[in-house]
């Protein structure tokens, strides 16, 4: 595989390919494609935590002109699934009807109406006259294992494989892995740091909110247009949950308006499918604000109890971990997010000599949670890079001094990692030069202001993966066509992230052919081939592996046709520069002319192929933040985030560092602004984007990304991942500047004016 | 009622519902770069021109803008291209989605602010939400195409 100087259009900052219909506003979205007359479908939500539908009378809203139909738990099918998508099995259990007599929290659906009109809709929606029998709730979730209350009794709920739940007690899952003694070495260690963490159910906030159209095509098959990361997931849950064969199912994927892991779930589609499904009729749902906010699927909530043990000298040897999840009413990525707060923050840690970590997920009666961009490993280094700082501070060390000495590098086995070798590693390289960037020997720990306000540095390391090793799959088929142009279909889904782009390049970059003589189809299930989906950090390690893959492939049919074609023996021919070349007479032809030639009676030019990946190399970084306090009022302000990256190659430099600098925004977020409260009832305080605070431009600083790469062999020309590992420093950076500037230790997110006030007030 | 107005320069009549609000009647006039992503009137992405000014069309009544001109990006498609060029250099339109509305509101920038520090840039565009880029790429495009202004 060509090294990072050899390359011609991988690590090139090229513009997006479909950067012109952005800028200007083509509809290319969900709701602009979707049929004029499609249905309007709107759903009845629960006012309750818990309750059964005692009775339900529609016959009213049925009558209002332009209603086609009205559905309740006894229209749908008896058939328990999971919206999550992940590959089959999946880890979620199957813990839905797609309307159920039991509603679990304060938005789950009761009914669904479909009609000619919005106002049709709404009509119909406050004529439905529902009877509930209004159930005691568990809204706590450190309170609902063994709780007598339970969010799941039926009986037909099932996993499809044993990950040691027990639904009698509300415990969805259950972990422990361990390697070493790690009780004994704790306790042989000099120092030790035993606190807890806790992160709230942040949303993902992308600005296009849940959609989807369906309709019944020539063929009487179901086609659904969904706003979604993982088309092929869709097919076969949609299948599932109507109990129809998934030849009948048909999904294509056009521009989507943001994902961030939330539409890894099938959050909206169930409901037009199912209008469809019964009716005939096109039918679109288009979720509101308020319904993303408070009926979707945000980040676990995670209460994380974390004890690091070290000798006075610094040596960090003993990390030991457990994490209590929240996984609201559904079980959503509730079994996999878990995992990741102990694997991918613990193994930051190379020296250690032991570990344990231990996990619950706990089904509460509150939103249920799902995939968010970092997917449990925010959590966990939340809270293992902040128990770090803490650790530094009570050894006297400088927490940059601490991380230098213990980080994880490069050859090392990582036992907390499933045992897998860190094959490509800069994280040392990354911290050197973060504490350049923000200026650590200067500005470390604080120093005062005129004003009185205090301005100090904090920072953090973290670490994601790449790909879901051994279980998630990348597919690419390429084809050559007239003029010599190369078809790229996939199944990964471009979410704005650019990887119709950055795919397009590795494909061009092995056929050695300009960029733009690559096309990028969009997602249908019918053409493209299968594709997991883009989330788990997946898409350029894995899809870009299968494209490489595929491209290998198929100089080989290239080749060949070209030595069908011309009479040439195969060993004496090579391709580069999109021709095959004659090595003894120097005779060549190009990939246009034999495309015309194969075109008519020739061999087809085309390869397919997936790749999928024993390891998940990881990705690593260090972030800094600098912080002005100012201690009247408990406000933290940043004046600078700065950052360094080790994904591997960057497949294309700017879109590379854009995912960093949205990451990091969306991370600040996190860590200041972004909360998320419930009332008595269960239902949500922040309700809306004037209530859940995304930044805006004014609420940031100067953000420096700059890159240290390493070279991952695993990878696309030595890429890494880079969409997830970028969301998880700020939050343990900014707590730790906060400590340097005051000693106050922030562990609940996000980090108020109110609590840190308090903090001051109260010591 | 009846709604007479100029939309991207051409002079429109339609049968609308009286409470509508412009954004819905933009969309059901084809105008489908205006885009809705709250209920809630801050996040930007429905900004279109009344009389040149950018006002919010989801808390706008169409009824309001009888006699008036209405400018959408489908309006400034030439301008769209020349920033959106600046801003693809950057990889800063992403998901596109807040797209239409932040462009409208940097055209308008341009034409009212004079030389604008980037304080002045972040808080005119503030109330444009983008969730992808965290702002910072579409900072740099934005100084950058401002700066082509000044050599031409």
């Amino acid at each position: 595989m060509k090294r990072v100087e050899e390359l011609r259009v991988v690590n090139q900052p090229i513009r997006k390919k479909d950067y012109r219909a952005l800028v200007t506003g083509q509809p290319v979205y969900t709701e602009d494609l979707a049929p004029k007359d499609c249905l309007v479908v709107k759903l009845l939500r629960s006012p309750h935590a818990s309750a059964l539908v005692d009775t339900i009378d529609i016959s009213r809203a049925k009558l209002v002109p332009g209603v086609a139909c009205v559905l309740t738990w006894q229209d749908v099918p008896k058939i328990r699934y999971t919206q999550a998508g992940q590959s089959y099995p999946e880890g979620s259990p199957y813990d839905r009807y797609i309307l159920d007599r039991r509603l679990r929290y304060v938005g789950d659906p009761v009914a669904i109406v479909a009609a000619e009109t919005e106002e049709a809709a709404d009509k119909a929606l406050e004529l439905i006259k529902v009877k509930y029998e209004v159930l005691e709730p568990v809204l706590d979730f450190r309170a609902s294992l063994d709780n007598p209350v339970l969010v799941h009794p039926e009986d037909d709920w099932k996993e499809l494989y044993e990950q040691g739940a027990d639904v009698k007690r509300n415990l969805l899952c259950h972990e422990d892995s361990a390697d070493g003694d790690c009780e004994a070495v704790l306790a042989d260690c000099d120092v030790v740091v035993d606190e807890t963490y806790h992160t709230v159910a942040d949303n993902q906030a992308m600005m296009e909110t849940f959609r989807a159209y369906s309709y019944l095509d020539t063929f009487g098959r179901l086609n659904i247009v969904p706003s979604t990361q993982i088309a092929f997931h869709v097919r076969r849950i949609i299948a599932t949950a109507l109990g129809i064969p998934k030849s009948k199912v048909r999904v294509v994927k056009p521009r989507i308006g943001g994902g961030f892991g939330a539409k890894q779930t099938v959050e909206a589609e169930p409901y037009p499918a199912i209008v469809t499904w019964l009716t005939g009729r096109p039918a679109m749902i288009v979720y509101t604000r308020e319904e993303t906010t408070t009926c979707g699927c945000p980040r676990h909530e995670m209460e994380v109890h974390v004890k690091v043990g070290a000798n006075r000298d610094g040596h960090i040897r003993a990390i030991s971990m457990y994490t209590l999840s929240n996984a609201g009413a559904y079980g959503e990525h509730s079994t996999t997010t878990v995992g990741l707060s102990g694997h991918k923050a613990i193994s930051l840690y190379g020296r250690l000599e032991a570990y344990h970590f231990v996990a619950d997920v706990a089904y509460t009666n509150l939103q249920p949670a799902g995939a968010f961009r970092g997917f449990g490993a925010t959590q966990g280094i939340h809270a293992v890079e902040s128990a770090v700082d803490e650790l530094a501070h009570r050894l006297n060390m400088d927490p940059a001094v601490i991380r230098e000495q213990n980080l994880v590098r490069q050859g090392q086995v990582m036992p907390s990692y499933f045992g897998e070798v860190n094959t490509s590693c800069n994280l040392d390289r990354c911290l050197a030069r973060v504490k350049e960037m923000i200026g650590w020997e200067e500005k470390y720990p604080r120093r005062i202001l005129p004003n009185g306000h205090i301005r100090a540095v904090g920072l953090a390391m973290a670490m994601q993966g790449s790909a879901i090793s051994g279980i998630d799959v990348g597919g690419a088929t390429l084809k050559v066509n007239d003029e010599g142009f190369v078809n790229l279909l996939i199944g990964a889904a471009d979410m704005g992230t650019g990887c119709d782009t950055t795919l397009a390049q590795i494909a061009a970059e092995c056929l050695e052919i300009p960029a733009g003589q690559v096309v990028t189809a969009q997602v249908d299930t019918d053409t493209s081939p299968y594709d997991s989906g883009s989330y788990a950090s997946s898409t350029a390690f894995l899809t870009g592996g299968a494209v490489y893959k595929c491209a290998m492939e198929l100089i080989e049919v290239i080749r060949a046709e070209a030595c069908r074609q011309k009479g040439w023996q195969k060993e004496d021919t090579d391709y580069h520069d999109g021709l095959v070349e004659h090595i003894p007479t120097g005779e060549r032809i190009t990939l246009a002319e034999l495309a015309y030639t194969s075109e008519c009676g020739g061999k087809p030019m085309f390869a397919t192929a997936n790749h999928t990946c024993p390891n998940s190399p990881p990705p690593f970084m260090t972030g800094a933040a600098e912080i002005d306090l100012d201690p009247e009022t408990g406000k933290v302000t940043l004046v600078e985030y700065d950052a360094v990256v080790d994904c591997g190659t960057t497949l294309n430099p700017n879109l590379a560092r854009v995912q960093t600098e949205g990451g990091l925004v969306q991370g600040i977020g996190m860590a200041l602004t972004e909360n998320v409260r419930y009332n008595f009832d269960g239902s949500l305080v922040e309700r809306n984007f004037l209530q859940y605070k995304i930044p805006t431009r004014q609420d940031i600083c100067p953000i420096n990304v700059e890159f240290a790469p390493s070279y991952e062999e695993q990878g696309p020309f030595g890429a890494k991942s880079i969409g997830e590992v970028v969301i998880d420093t700020p939050c343990p950076a900014i707590a730790n500047a906060l400590e340097n500037a005051c000693g106050v230790r922030i562990r609940e997110m996000p980090i108020t004016s109110e609590k840190v006030w308090r903090a001051l007030n109260e010591r | 009622m009846k709604l007479n107005l100029t939309l991207n320069g051409r002079k429109v009549s339609a049968e609308i519902p009286e409470d509508q609000s412009l954004l819905k009647f933009l969309r059901s006039q084809g105008c489908y770069s205006v885009k809705c992503g709250c209920e809630t009137s801050n996040c930007g992405l429905c900004t279109v021109w009344l009389d040149g000014t950018p006002v919010l069309s989801c808390n706008v009544p169409a009824a309001r803008c009888e006699g008036h001109s209405v400018t959408t990006l489908e309006g400034v498609q030439a301008e769209a291209e020349e920033f959106g060029a600046f801003l693809a250099d950057q990889g800063g339109e992403q998901c596109g989605f807040c797209n239409p509305g932040f462009i409208m509101n940097v055209l308008a920038m341009e034409r009212e602010l004079h030389d604008p520090t980037v304080e002045e840039i972040n808080e005119y565009l503030a109330g444009n939400l983008c969730r992808c880029t965290g702002y910072v790429s579409q900072l740099r495009a934005i100084e950058l195409w401002l700066k082509r202004e000044v050599k031409a």
